[in-house]
């Protein structure tokens, strides 16, 4: 099936409703309208009204019944119409959903997934375009997937469902429907948990997630320099050792992300390179990131972006440093 | 031994317990105009001619904007806007009962309510194509619109607590929709207001829908006015298509909040468009419903209370048509000489003073934007603003 990331998001619950009927979705408007997005589109009609609900508009309560249901035997899917909305259900993966199972020592636990779209570029209002992964990758039992590309938002996505432990997926919408790739029908899994290597090289490592994947793949190959180019894939947990792996190769490193650089992901990917692989380093590992403040709103939001070219220029200045 | 019941009697107990219930509450719906269009005589408000045109005149605002700034959003001139179609007898109503003084902490959909308290139309558009400048509502005392749902409730009741410790004659006044009554935001800034007693009035325009959600399946409340109650504040149902209620019910609520006594008003309305230029409604609801609301248009019950009072002969129809429709021009050809911004304007007022850091990210991408003038093939071209 060819398919974009929407689509095998999608594709990805129709599997699991019929897998196993104790998986639920609900969320705002994801039943009757198939969400504002379509990621849920058809699922009512298929699995019926009892398994695919339309919530009231309460961030607070979708995701903190989600933790009730599931140490109740079922499989939840809550959609967050927004990141830039779970912001007030962060309470809930905090204070229950992340620390259940550590709680009560493996008595009750919470297999749940909190999808939401994530990311700016899609002209959207204020609160519509945040990346606060790295506040979530903060949250100790909680895990954090974004996939890059339709392959990997289906298989990840059955993953998270079939997850033990409660799993953020943050899908990144601005390229929801720019892409399209095969996906394979029927069931499979990619792990959560792993790095994908998307390019192999030998003079600097380029490591992005979600959809500045996408303007780092185009920079590589715009600059046309021999990159190894990891896709993080989660965030949380962080596959440390594919990461180290490369860097021990190339001893060169640039990451890149659209959140803002203080406090960011990449500061806690530096980080584990300074701890682990120092010695191999040949230059400062360099990030190019979103500016420390909100995303514009739409008529300034595509300056707000790392771009190739500010892409290409920290590795330029990685590789001859 | 283990005394501990392990199940409970199926036998009822036979014990008075006293329960109340929502059947236990009447909550009468106000009305002046009838859609039938008979008139409730003694509540007509006290108002001259000049002001029941004025009305009627905000109102056509209203439909006039949201008719155009619709179009003008399917030719890519402004970004994804909110309609108030079907909702100018409560958006105008409300917004008549105010006092400059109060402070409105709108939702998205109040144009006409907006340009009454003293926001200019261009920076409303401007808002719309995303220019932050617009948010400053200079000169009008009013709070930037909150776009994630019901998180200005508590906001409100903050503000409204510092005026009265200010000793102002003046209440906040919160616009929100029925969705926003189910957020946990909206619960706490209620009953935070009702334990403070704040000057506040929190208007919910429930116009049947969050997004796709009736309000049937939003709460199990048979009424949003009814809340009210659980957090010991006053409630008021009024028919959301009558301005004349809208504008006695208001005005009634502001009297309270004054006293100390905040209130909660539900004005009883209808989304006839689609919840935003990016929603399709024909998948959720139906025409036959929609039909039946535009019966029950709002513009056309108070034309039909002008009439009936005779006051419509005095009103020059077109001229006020001609009237708001050349503000609306004028306001777009101001928003288009709107002068182009800076990339300072990212980082712009987020601190009283730039700190390092960010005056550092910004030097660096000021150079990178002189270094690699291609960067702007990646800057798509947004509406102009
Ligand atoms: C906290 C939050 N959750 C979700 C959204 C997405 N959203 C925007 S408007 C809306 C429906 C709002 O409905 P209602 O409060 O009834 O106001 P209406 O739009 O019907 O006037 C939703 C779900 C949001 N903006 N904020």
């Amino acid at each position: 099936m060819n398919a974009t990331i929407i689509q095998a998001v999608n594709d990805a619950m129709h599997e699991e409703m019929a897998n196993d009927d104790r998986t639920l979705v609900f969320g705002q408007d994801v039943a009757e309208s198939g969400g504002v997005f379509r990621a849920t589109e058809g699922l009512k009609d298929e699995f019926g009204a009892e398994r695919v609900l339309d919530t009231p508009l309460s961030e607070i309560a979708i995701v903190g019944s989600a933790i009730g249901l599931a140490t109740h035997g079922f499989r939840p899917i809550a959609e967050i119409q927004f990141s830039g909305f779970l912001p007030p259900a962060f309470d809930q993966l905090v204070t229950n959903a992340s620390r259940i199972r550590w709680r009560t020592r493996g008595e009750l636990t919470a297999p749940m997934v909190v999808r939401t779209p994530y990311g700016a570029g899609v002209r959207a209002l204020e609160h519509h375009s945040e990346s606060l992964e790295g506040a979530y990758s903060h949250v100790p039992g909680l895990k954090v997937a974004i996939p890059s590309t339709p392959h990997d938002a289906k298989g990840m996505l059955i993953s998270a469902i079939r997850d033990p432990d409660p799993v953020l997926f943050m899908e990144p919408k601005r390229v929801y429907r720019s892409l399209r790739e095969d996906v394979p029908e029927g069931t499979y899994t990619e792990p959560l948990g792993e790095a994908a290597i998307r390019r192999e090289g030998e003079a600097v490592t380029v490591i992005s997630w979600g959809a500045m994947m996408h303007n780092t793949l185009e920079a590589v190959e715009n600059l046309g320099v021999d990159a190894d180019v990891i896709d993080l894939r989660s965030i949380s947990p962080l596959d440390r050792e594919t990461i180290l792996e490369s860097i021990r190769k190339t001893g060169r490193c640039v990451v890149v992300h659209e959140a803002a650089k203080t406090g960011g992901f990449g500061g806690e990917i530096i980080a584990t390179i300074n701890d682990e692989a120092l010695m191999f380093l040949e230059a400062p590992v360099n990030r190019v990131t979103g500016f420390d403040a909100p995303v514009p709103l739409l008529s300034m939001e595509d300056y707000y972006l790392p771009h190739p070219p500010r892409i290409e220029e920290a590795i330029a200045e990685t590789v001859s440093y | 031994m283990d005394n501990s019941p392990q199940s409970i009697s199926s036998t009822p107990i036979d014990v008075a317990v006293d329960s109340v219930s929502q059947s236990d509450v009447e909550i009468e719906t106000h009305r002046v105009i009838h859609p039938d269009g008979s008139i409730v005589a003694d509540r007509v408000p006290d108002l001259d001619d000049d002001e029941f045109r004025d009305l009627y005149r905000w109102m056509l605002l209203q439909r006039v904007y949201d008719d155009r700034a619709t179009k003008l959003q399917r030719r890519g001139r402004l970004g994804t806007i909110a309609s108030g179609r079907g909702q100018e007898a409560s958006i105008a109503g409300s917004g008549y009962a105010l006092s400059r003084d109060d402070w409105v902490f709108p939702y998205g959909r109040e144009a006409s309510m907006l340009v009454m308290h003293g926001l200019s139309m261009r920076d409303l558009l401007l808002y719309w194509r995303g220019v932050e400048d617009a948010a400053r509502t200079e000169g009008a005392n009013i709070f930037p619109l909150s776009i994630s749902v019901g998180s200005h409730v508590p906001m409100a009741a903050g503000k409204a607590w510092g005026m009265q410790l200010a000793d102002e004659d003046s209440i906040t006044f919160a616009n929100l929709g029925d969705g926003a009554t189910s957020t946990g935001a909206f619960h706490e800034g209620m009953n935070f207001a009702g334990v403070l007693g704040v000057p506040a009035v929190f208007f919910c325009l429930n116009n049947q829908y969050a997004i796709s959600l009736p309000f049937d399946d939003q709460t199990n409340a048979k009424t949003v006015a009814q809340k009210a109650l659980g957090y010991g504040i006053e409630g008021i149902r009024v028919d959301g298509n009558d301005v004349l209620a809208v504008y006695n019910a208001v005005s009634t609520a502001r009297q309270r909040a004054l006293n100390g006594d905040p209130v909660l008003v539900e004005a009883v309305t209808y989304r006839r468009g689609a919840h935003t230029t990016s929603d399709d409604p024909t998948r959720y609801r139906s025409d036959e419903e929609v039909e039946e609301w535009k019966e029950r248009d709002p513009l056309n019950r108070y034309q039909t209370f002008l009439e009936e009072t005779d006051r419509w002969d005095a009103i020059d129809e077109d001229a006020i048509r001609e009237e708001v429709e050349r503000e609306f021009s004028e306001a777009v050809d101001a928003a288009d000489a709107f002068e182009e911004r800076g990339i300072e304007d990212i980082f712009a007022y987020l601190y009283a003073e730039l700190p390092p850091e960010l005056e550092h990210q910004l030097e660096e991408f000021r150079e990178l934007l002189e270094e690699r003038p291609e960067m702007y093939e990646y800057i798509e071209q947004r509406p102009k603003g």
